[in-house]
């Protein structure tokens, strides 16, 4: 059984400033980690590794040159290939453009069961792109997986409802997007670190992956940024006073009346 | 090209034949953008099965018309089933602006719709503006942006959308100017419904599609709603929510106290969640609910990006904190500097009194 996993470098998002005149990010000194979702798409693909030893996982990317690191955890982890799409020419992607990159990407791959993906990335936000990649290879999906089982060729998941979840069954080759509750990302090993220092990373550029060009990158993409910026404070309130509790309280409900708020 | 394209629809999703509170704010929204572009109509795309009982109701939240798409293979919602119906009626009819609930269903459909049309789709949006000197209304009032560069005379009527990104760090308007449709996916929570009119009429179009059962993919086995009390964040009049500065889970059950004393709802932060206190059902935030109701209690919640992200557009906000430093402060009405544990006792015996 062939599966890819799509894993995406993002900054952590905890660690993130941003320069409140441009409202752009200030990226310098921020870590870069393997998007969370993610991590878990690749758990969940690695345990069927180790219910089948025969199965191959390709993890794939599309970043620049440093998101190789990221692709070396995930060898370290436990996949057995890992790919790197990077051109100039893909800079700027919009979802619409990513996926057509990333499908494109999956095409030259050729050979698939499976497709497993984030939910969402934690930079961008949009859980756009796994859906989108579906799309654009004619596979069916199912996204915000929770549990996962095999058997055969059919696929059953939970997909995860806001007051509950329905019960899915499918068959391969489909793509499925993975949310935290679906398992608990194991660490990397050591024989694991050992071995994926060593191990060489396959780089693609937009010819090797044979897209049109007019459907990737900045220029492509339908969406644009149009500005960015820092949501303001909200003016500052005023601090109640009061000697005790009781007389703090005292004003607050006092002034609450007075504005005719209760 | 564009100028072929006309009307607002909205994705107005319904789930075992209810409507989704969210499609009825977008309702709201539609009605507002149509009227602001002017000759233009808010639309509202019904799909399912046996789902025609729902149309009165959504002309009395403002669809000036609706769009029926009706078939037992519609019964359940699936990817492929939605998104053949409605890419092929987003064809025939060429709307100008698609909106659908960011919710669990939207998410997935939205995106996948989008890629067939290859037009844009902007994420989980919580501004939308037509006119530019609306825009930079919004932009003087809520933000940082410098908008001297901006022409608050221009004809720009493309939709601009408002969203965070970078966990709640960074807000962007995405503008769609090339293609159409223009599609977003709007939050939970965040737009105004319209009152409600029951006397209000439309027009029904009821659209003829070619879903077939080798279309779809997919089998739904079964629907399963995990019993959880309920917790109607989003229709709250007033919150109290706790956060770690509760100390325990036993913290809730004072918050609980003040809640039924002042009518409210109960919330929390994620650390209370994260430690087992609560329910994530309560969560307020941007990876729980966006609220925004009249009084927002925040007892004991320090006011990380993420938990104002969701709630710093409530109308009064009252902060309760022994650390008179706490960012909660930054966005409070009423700072109320202090331990809850005696604090909130006191608003409990007082709040009836006159
Ligand atoms: C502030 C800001 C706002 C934006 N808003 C929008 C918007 O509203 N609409 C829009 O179309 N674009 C938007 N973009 C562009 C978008 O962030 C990029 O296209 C990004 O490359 C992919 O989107 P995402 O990060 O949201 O990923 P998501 O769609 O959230 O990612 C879902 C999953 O897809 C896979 N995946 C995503 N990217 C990659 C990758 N590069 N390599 C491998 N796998 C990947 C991962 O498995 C991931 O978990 C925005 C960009 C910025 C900076
Ligand atoms: C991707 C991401 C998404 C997130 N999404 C959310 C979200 O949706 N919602 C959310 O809430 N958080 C979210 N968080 C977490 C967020 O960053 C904070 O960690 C969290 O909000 C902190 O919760 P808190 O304020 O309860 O706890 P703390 O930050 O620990 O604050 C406790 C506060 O209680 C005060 N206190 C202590 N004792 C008392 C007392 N006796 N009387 C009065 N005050 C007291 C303290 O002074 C302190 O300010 C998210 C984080 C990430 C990274």
């Amino acid at each position: 059984m062939k599966i890819i996993v799509c894993v995406k470098q993002v900054p952590d998002t905890n660690e993130v400033r941003i320069d409140p005149e441009k409202g752009t990010l200030i990226r310098d000194g921020v870590p870069s980690i393997l998007n969370h979702d993610d991590a878990n798409a690749l758990e969940e693909v690695l345990r069927i590794k180790d219910q089948y030893p025969d199965t191959h996982v390709t993890v794939l990317t599309m970043g620049p040159p440093q998101a190789k690191e990221m692709l070396t955890d995930c060898l370290a982890m436990g996949a057995d290939e890992a790919i790197l799409l990077s051109d100039r020419a893909l800079g700027g992607s919009d979802t619409w453009a990513t996926s057509n990159a990333l499908a494109a990407g999956i095409k030259r791959i050729g050979d698939y069961d499976l497709i497993f993906a984030g939910r969402q990335a934690i930079d961008g936000d949009t859980a756009q792109v796994g859906p989108q990649i579906a799309e654009k290879l004619e596979l069916p999906q199912v996204t915000y997986v929770k549990e996962f089982q095999l058997n055969d060729r059919e696929v059953t998941v939970k997909r995860a409802l806001e007051n509950g979840y329905e019960l899915i069954k499918l068959q391969l080759p489909c793509l499925l997007t993975a949310i935290k509750e679906l398992n608990k990302p194991r660490y990397m090993s050591v024989p694991g670190i050992y071995k994926a220092c060593t191990q060489e990373i396959t780089v693609w550029n937009a010819e090797d992956i044979k897209v049109d060009l007019s459907t990737v990158g900045l220029k492509a993409s339908p969406t644009n940024v149009y500005r960015s910026f820092t949501p303001a404070p909200k003016g500052k309130g005023i601090t109640v006073e009061g000697e005790t509790a009781k007389e703090m309280v005292s004003n607050l409900v006092g002034s609450l009346r007075e504005k005719h708020i209760i | 090209m564009n100028s072929e394209y006309k009307d607002i629809w909205v994705f107005t999703e319904q789930r075992n034949g209810k409507l989704m509170n969210v499609a009825l704010e977008l309702l709201g929204e539609g009605y507002r953008l149509s009227r602001e572009i002017g000759d233009s109509k808010v639309c509202a795309v019904l799909v399912g099965n046996k789902v025609d009982t729902l149309v009165n109701e959504l002309y009395a939240y403002g669809a000036d018309k609706v769009y029926l798409i009706q078939d037992e293979l519609l019964q359940n919602y699936t990817t492929d089933g939605y998104t053949k119906v409605i890419t092929d009626a987003i064809r025939e009819y060429k709307p100008e602006i698609v909106l659908f609930g960011a919710t669990h269903i939207g998410r997935d459909l939205a995106p996948r719709i989008a890629a067939r049309l290859d037009t844009g789709l902007t994420a989980d949006c919580t501004r939308l503006d037509v006119k530019v000197s609306n825009y930079i209304d919004y932009l003087d009032k809520y933000t940082t942006s410098n908008t001297a560069n901006l022409d608050r005379n221009s004809e720009d009527k493309n939709l601009k959308q408002t969203r965070p990104a970078f966990g709640g760090n960074l807000m962007a308007t995405i503008i769609c100017p090339n293609n159409r449709p223009q599609m977003s996916t709007v939050r939970p929570g965040v737009m105004q419904k319209r009152e409600k009119n029951t006397c209000a009429t439309g027009e029904l179009v009821t659209v003829a599609h070619k879903l077939s059962k080798d279309d779809i993919y997919i089998t739904v086995v079964e629907q399963v709603n995990e019993v959880k009390e309920l917790v109607s964040l989003t229709d709250a009049k007033i919150i109290c929510s706790g956060g770690r500065g509760l100390g325990d889970a036993s913290g809730f059950e004072l918050i609980k106290k003040l809640a039924d004393k002042v009518g409210g709802v109960v919330g929390a932060s994620r650390a209370a969640v994260d430690s087992g206190w609560i329910d994530q059902s309560h969560q307020v935030g941007q990876t729980g609910t966006t609220v925004k109701p009249n009084i927002y209690f925040a007892c004991g919640i320090s006011g990380a990006i993420q938990h104002l992200a969701g709630m710093q557009t409530s109308d009064i906000i009252i902060a309760i904190n022994k650390d008179p430093e706490a960012p909660i402060f930054e966005v409070a009405d009423y700072a109320l500097i202090g331990d809850l544990h005696k604090i909130i006792p006191e608003i409990i015996a007082q709040w009836d009194e006159n």
